[in-house]
C-alpha cells in the first residue's frame, strides 16, 4: 500500500444553515486518477475548494503527506504541492502566453531593487513545455484570449505541473471541451498521473471520468456515497449512482411512453 | 497555403491544437494608435500653425508643458486603470497637496521642504485609503473615489478658509529661492544650452537678453522619467505582471498566489503621488497655492490614458500610450490659440477625441479576448 499523499477525514462544510458537505472522507494516493462525481450542487466545489484553502472546513481534517494541515490561504495550499486548475482556469485572456504561464511567480534576474523579469527565460520555458504536450506556441507574446479552449486548458494544467504540484485538482476541465479536445486533455491528465501526481478530476462526465479514473467518489446532496475502485465498479452501475441516473431511467420510460402513444 | 501545409507536416500528431494564430504587430502595441494621434496632430498644426511660433523654442516648451503636467498624473492614472481601476480623486488630490505646502509653510512656519514631504505623505494616507476602501469593500473604484472627489475638495476649502480665511495662498516665491529640495519641481534644466542658443540667434531673446525660453521646465523631465520608469515597471519586473494580471482577472490572478489588493493599494498610492507631484509644480511654479488647483483633470487623466489605449476595463493598456494621450491634449489646447478656430471648440475635440479611442480600444479587446 502506497501512502496517502492527502487525505481528507469527516470534513464537514457548513455555510450559515446551508450543509454544504457532511462527513465526506476521500484518500488520494501518488500516481492515481480520483474522479469527484456528483450532480449540480452536490458540493464538488465546495469539497476542492476546501483542499485548496480557499474555504475552511467546518468540522474534519486535512492530512498532507502524513502531517494534519490548516490552510489559511490558497497560497499555502500552492506552498504544499497542491494546485488547483479551477472552472475559470485561472488565466487572463489579455495577458500573453508567458505572463499567463508566470502570473504571480515570474522568474526573476538581476539583484536588489533592479532585480527584472526575466522575459526571455519566461518565454523559453513556456514554449518549451506548452510544445511537450503538443501545443506548437510560436508566439510566446501571444494573448491567451485566441488560444481554442483545450489549449488553454493544457496552459493551466501544465502550468500548475511546471510550478511543483504534487496534487493537481481539476474542476471541470473538459465540460466545455468537445470530442477531440477533450481527448488531448484527458491523455495529458493521464501522463501527469503516470509522472507520480495525484490527480482528483471532478467532472460531470462518466464517460470522461470512467476511461481515466482508478477510484471514483461520489457526492450526492453534500454527503459521500462512497469510494469506488474501478475494478468494483462498472460504467453502467457507475451511471446509475450519480443521483440523475434514476431520473434518467425515468425519461427513458417517459420518451418510451411518449413514443407509444404518438404510434397509436 | 504552403506555409500552412508545412507546418501541418512539421508536427502532425496535434493538428486540431496548433490553429494559434500569430497576433497583429498592432495588438502588441497598445499605444500605436495615440502615437499615430500626435503624428496626425503635428502634421495638422505644422500645416495650419507651421509659420506662427507655434514651434520656436518658447511656443514649443509651453505647449510641453500642458503635456507634461497632464501627463505626470495620466501615466499613474493609466497604471491604476491596467490594474483594473480608476481614481477620481487626482484632482480633488492635486488642490489638496497644494495647500499641504502651503499652509505649513507660510502659516505654520515650517521649511519648505517639510511641507513638501508632507504633502507627499498625506498623499500616501490619502492613496491608502482609497485602495483599502476599494480592495476591502469590494465597491467599485468609481464610487469610492468620487466621494474622495468631494471629501478632498471640501476639505481643502473648508480647511484654507479656515485656517487663512481665504481660499488661496499666496507668497511661497521668497521661500523657494533657499529651499534644498524645490528645485527638484521648479528649476529649468539646459539652461546653459538655452542660453547658449539665444546668444547664437537660434531661439529668441528677451530685451534684456536672456533667453525667452530659458530651459526645460522640471515637469517635462519629471514626465519623461516618470513615463520611462512605469514602462520599465509594466514590461520588465514581476510587479507590472501583477498590475496586468491584477486588472485583467482578479480572481484568477488571487488564485495562482499574486497578491491583488496590495498590487491595487500601491497603484492608488502612486496616483495621489503623482498628485501630489503636479502640485509642487504648480504651486512652486506660480508661488501660490489655490484651492480650486486641479478641477477636472482626474477627467482629463482619464482621456489620455484611454486615448493611450488603456482598456476602461483593465488587464491591457500603456505608459507611453498615456505619455502621448497627454501630448495629444497639450498640443492641441495650446495650438489652437494659433489657429483661427474658437478655443471653445478644444472641448468638442477632447470629447470626439475619446470617443473615438474607446471604440478603437474596443475593437482591440473583442480581438484579444475572443477567440480567433
Ligand atoms: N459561499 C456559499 N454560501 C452559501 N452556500 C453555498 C456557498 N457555496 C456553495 N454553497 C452551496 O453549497 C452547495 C454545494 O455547492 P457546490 O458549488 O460545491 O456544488 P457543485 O457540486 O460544485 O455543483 P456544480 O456541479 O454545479 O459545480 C450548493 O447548494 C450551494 O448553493
Ligand atoms: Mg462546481
Amino acid at each position: 500500500m502506497s501512502k496517502n499523499l492527502v487525505e481528507f477525514n469527516n470534513i464537514s462544510k457548513f455555510f450559515g444553515s446551508v450543509i454544504a458537505l457532511k462527513d465526506v472522507t476521500m484518500h488520494i494516493k501518488k500516481g492515481q486518477i480520483m474522479c469527484l462525481l456528483g450532480d449540480n450542487g452536490a458540493g464538488k466545489s465546495t469539497l476542492i475548494k476546501t483542499l485548496s484553502g480557499v474555504h475552511k472546513p467546518t468540522r474534519g481534517e486535512i492530512i498532507v503527506e502524513g502531517k494534519k494541515t490548516i490552510f489559511d490561504s490558497p497560497r499555502d495550499a500552492l506552498d504544499l504541492g497542491i494546485a488547483t486548475v479551477y472552472q475559470d482556469l485561472a488565466l487572463v485572456s489579455l495577458m500573453s502566453v508567458t505572463r499567463n504561464f508566470f502570473m504571480g511567480r515570474e522568474p526573476m534576474k538581476g539583484f536588489g531593487p533592479f532585480k527584472t523579469f526575466d522575459v526571455e527565460k519566461a518565454n523559453n520555458i513556456a514554449s518549451e513545455r506548452m510544445g511537450q504536450i503538443g501545443i506548437d506556441v510560436r508566439d510566446p507574446s501571444q494573448a491567451v484570449g485566441t488560444m481554442s479552449g483545450g489549449e488553454r486548458q493544457c496552459l493551466a494544467i501544465s502550468r500548475a505541473i511546471y510550478f511543483g504540484a504534487k496534487v493537481l485538482i481539476l474542476d471541470e476541465p473538459t465540460s466545455a471541451l468537445g470530442v477531440h479536445q477533450a481527448s488531448v486533455v484527458l491523455k495529458y491528465i493521464v501522463k501527469a498521473a503516470t509522472s507520480g501526481l495525484g490527480v482528483i478530476l471532478i467532472t460531470h462526465n462518466v464517460h470522461h471520468a470512467y476511461p481515466v479514473g482508478n477510484s471514483f467518489t461520489i457526492l450526492n446532496r453534500g454527503k459521500s456515497m462512497g469510494t469506488f475502485e474501478k475494478k468494483d465498479l462498472s460504467r453502467e452501475k457507475l451511471l446509475g449512482m450519480m443521483a440523475g441516473g434514476e431520473e434518467l431511467d425515468k425519461l427513458e420510460v417517459e420518451l418510451k411512453e411518449i413514443d407509444r402513444t404518438l404510434k397509436n | 497555403m504552403s506555409v500552412k501545409s508545412k507546418s501541418i507536416q512539421n508536427k502532425s500528431k496535434d493538428e486540431r491544437l496548433r490553429k494559434v494564430s500569430r497576433l497583429k504587430v498592432l495588438l502588441n502595441r497598445p499605444e500605436l494608435g495615440a502615437l499615430g494621434g500626435s503624428i496626425l496632430v503635428f502634421i495638422f498644426f505644422g500645416i495650419v500653425a507651421g509659420d506662427t511660433g507655434m514651434f520656436s523654442a518658447y511656443g514649443t516648451i509651453n505647449f510641453l508643458e500642458v503635456s507634461a503636467n497632464l501627463g505626470i498624473i495620466a501615466v499613474a492614472a493609466a497604471l491604476l486603470m491596467i490594474g483594473g481601476e480608476f481614481d477620481l480623486s487626482v484632482g480633488s488630490m492635486i488642490g489638496f497637496a497644494g495647500i499641504c505646502i502651503a499652509i505649513p509653510a507660510i502659516y505654520w512656519g515650517w521649511p519648505l521642504w517639510c511641507s513638501i514631504l508632507f504633502a507627499f505623505s498625506m498623499a500616501v494616507l490619502v492613496g491608502y485609503t482609497n485602495g483599502i476602501l476599494v480592495v476591502r469593500t469590494g465597491l467599485p473604484s468609481f464610487i469610492v473615489t468620487l466621494a474622495m472627489l468631494f471629501i478632498l475638495r471640501g476639505a481643502t476649502l473648508a480647511l484654507t478658509r479656515l485656517i487663512t480665511g481665504r481660499t488661496q495662498v499666496p507668497g511661497l516665491r521668497v521661500l523657494i529661492e533657499n529651499d534644498p529640495i524645490a528645485w527638484i519641481f521648479s528649476a529649468d534644466a539646459f539652461k546653459g544650452l538655452f542660453s547658449w542658443l539665444g546668444s547664437l540667434g537660434i531661439i529668441a531673446l528677451r530685451q534684456d537678453g536672456t533667453p525667452l525660453a530659458t530651459g526645460v521646465p522640471a515637469s517635462v523631465l519629471w514626465w519623461i522619467g516618470m513615463t520611462i520608469f512605469a514602462t520599465w515597471l509594466l514590461m520588465k519586473t514581476r510587479y507590472g505582471n501583477w498590475i496586468f494580471a491584477s486588472g485583467g482577472d482578479k480572481l484568477g490572478a488571487r488564485n495562482v498566489g499574486v497578491p491583488v489588493g496590495r498590487v491595487k493599494i500601491s497603484l492608488f498610492i502612486g496616483t495621489a503621488v503623482a498628485a501630489t507631484i503636479y502640485a509642487c509644480v504648480q504651486v512652486l511654479d506660480a508661488g501660490s497655492a489655490d484651492t480650486m488647483r486641479g478641477f477636472l483633470k482626474e477627467l482629463e487623466a482619464i482621456v489620455a490614458a484611454v486615448v493611450g489605449g488603456c482598456l476602461l476595463t483593465g488587464g491591457y493598456g500603456s505608459a507611453i500610450g498615456a505619455a502621448f494621450g497627454a501630448l495629444i491634449f497639450g498640443t492641441v489646447s495650446m495650438g489652437i490659440y494659433y489657429t483661427d478656430v474658437d478655443t471653445d471648440w478644444f472641448k468638442v475635440f477632447l470629447g470626439g477625441m475619446m470617443l473615438i479611442a474607446v471604440i478603437f480600444n474596443n475593437y482591440i479587446r473583442r480581438r484579444v479576448t475572443e477567440n480567433k
